[in-house]
């Protein structure tokens, strides 16, 4: 029966006991390993799997210990010598038999993955993380993507990972080790974009002492990536639509015109269907660009993916900041994985960054995290029934606000209100001095 | 003959290139000549053990998980290659030494 359930399971799967022998395997771990369920059985877990994530057994003992998951990517090497990138899920179970009770063992998953960050157990090139069903269906489009030359269209929230993908698609595009050319068009005025983009001669304006190339020719036979598209100009948009279907374009001040071999990947935040229905955008570009297009998930719909990019941050920022952090605890996972992430991705590797540099132990608690991962939770609900942070009290209602000034003036006015207008009192509970407490009253107005 | 087993513990290490230690030991007739001596390696390398085991002129590789190309490659240096062996070194040391080791061996406690 319980074999039958496993086979059934269209990952690899398998059962451990306490000593981290096995005790199951299914057939599709097995195809994976190459070995059977009579050979695997009662062998130590990583000599089946051998596994690139290093010393299996220290980290199975400690999911054993604390009960919590745990998920790293790297590599399986098979009997056939032949080495696979996969995803481990550790888990910790109550009967490994499904009927005796107290005999505690581990539930180990391994799906394929795509190759994944360094640190996570081996070589690793690329830098995007996801295996929920939504990122699955990214990565497919992008190895689809990345065959052809046409322009591709990224839209998606900020923070969701669009320059990365971008990237990732000239590294995989037949241009990969020729120039990739990233342009904000949000950040330059509309005069020195142009400059930027299609380069000038000496003497165009004042100022140009020299010729400067642009950013198309430097990009010639390699890939120019124009972040923030539906920040361009509309005169800007005529001149890069002209370029697109001609690949030829006039520098400023030029006269004679430069033919260039680029292929364009362009990434939005804006609903570009939405900023053509209100002239903010040409409607000829829009259709130009949109020849193929990617929609990246925003992270709250990407599900089961926080928790593996928590593990993968906290790896990287351990490493990077030579800490001895090991991971979360079970209340901060909770908060963490219940969180919405407006931010998505960039904010969520923000936060655990932050998380690591603030933790004075080995574990990051609710009282290393940011407070705005809190504040939302008490807008939302009133202040009535979310959680408050074990380490401070239970705040008095708050009105809904929109900006982090507005959020600190009502956490002071609430404090304030608590302790009976005592400013030492209010201080404490805020968790600030008394004199930034003053510095802030006096900021806000609020005396 | 020289013999090389990269190991972990009491056990064949799961993987070559993750290997931290190795037994290199010198046997003749069917026999060890001497007691088997243990290096730690100052990081694991599959490349650093292919330049080790060439460096100490060894002639047999008794390992368990090894990427097919190392094993090509120690292969094309005329090396034996005896892989996939599960279980403690001292066992996989002995049969090795006999020639009754087999690539692919399960040796059970």
């Amino acid at each position: 029966m319980l074999d039958d359930i496993l086979n059934a399971i269209p990952h690899g799967v398998m059962l451990l006991d306490a000593s981290l022998l096995v005790r199951g395997i299914n057939s599709r771990l097995q195809e994976m390993t190459g070995y059977s369920a009579g050979e695997a059985c009662g062998i130590g877990a990583e000599f089946i799997l051998r596994s690139s994530i290093g010393a299996g057994s220290s980290l199975a003992g400690k999911v054993l210990e604390s009960g919590e998951r745990v998920c790293r990517n790297g590599t399986l090497l098979n009997r056939r010598r032949i080495s696979q990138w996969v995803q481990f899920t550790l888990s910790r179970v109550d009967s490994i038999d499904g009927e005796t009770e107290d005999r505690p063992g581990l539930v180990l998953v391994v799906e394929k993955a795509e190759r994944s960050e360094p640190g996570g157990g081996g070589r690793s090139s690329s830098t995007l993380v996801g295996h929920s069903p939504q990122m699955q269906d990214v990565f497919e489009r992008m190895a689809i993507l990345a065959r052809t030359d046409a322009s591709v269209l990224i839209t998606g929230e900020t923070g969701s990972g669009k320059d990365r993908i971008a990237e990732e698609l000239h590294e995989a595009s037949a241009r990969a080790g020729r120039a990739f050319i990233k342009v904000n068009c949000g950040a330059l005025p509309e005069a020195l974009l142009e400059s930027e983009l299609f380069g000038h001669q000496r003497g165009a304006f004042t100022g140009a002492v020299k010729d400067h190339p642009g950013m198309f020719r430097l990009a010639d036979h390699g890939t120019l990536f124009l972040t923030e598209i539906g920040d361009l100009s509309l005169s800007l948009q005529v001149k890069l639509l002209s370029v697109l279907d001609d690949s030829r374009f006039y520098p400023v001040g030029s006269s004679s015109s430069v033919t260039v071999d680029v292929r364009l990947i362009a990434a939005t935040h804006r609903d570009l269907r939405r900023e053509v229905a209100e002239e903010r955008f040409r409607e000829d570009l829009f259709f130009r660009l949109n020849v193929l297009h990617l929609r990246v998930p925003p992270l709250r719909d990407r599900a089961g993916d926080v928790r593996l990019l928590l593990d993968h941050f906290l790896r990287r920022s351990v490493r990077l900041n030579h800490s001895r952090v090991e991971g979360f605890d079970t209340e901060a996972i909770r908060r963490l994985v219940g969180y919405r992430w407006p931010g998505n991705v960039r904010e969520l590797r923000n936060t655990v960054e932050y998380g690591v540099n603030m933790c004075r132990g080995t574990r990051i608690g609710c009282g290393d995290l940011p407070d705005y991962l809190f504040e939302p939770l008490k807008v939302r609900t009133d202040g009535a029934s979310s959680a408050p942070r074990p380490d401070q009290p239970a705040p008095a209602p708050v009105t809904p606000a929109t900006g982090w000034a507005e959020l600190e003036q009502q956490r002071i006015l609430n404090a304030l209100q608590q302790a009976g207008g005592r400013r030492g009192r209010a201080a404490e509970l805020l968790g600030m001095g008394r004199t930034t407490l003053w510095r802030k009253i006096k900021d806000y107005n609020l005396e | 003959m020289k013999l090389l087993i990269p190991t972990c513990g009491n056990h064949v290490a799961p993987r070559f290139d993750n290997a931290t230690e190795v037994l290199i030991a010198t046997c003749y007739d069917r026999q060890l000549l001497e007691e088997p001596r243990f290096i730690l390696l100052a990081n694991p390398s599959a490349e650093g053990l292919c330049d080790m085991i060439l460096k100490e002129q060894v002639k047999c590789v008794v390992c368990c998980g090894i990427e097919e190309e190392h094993y090509r490659f120690l292969k094309w240096k005329k090396i034996t290659v005896i892989d996939s062996v599960i279980g403690r070194w001292k066992p996989a040391l002995d049969l090795a030494v006999g020639g009754e080791l087999s690539a692919g061996d399960i040796l059970r406690v």
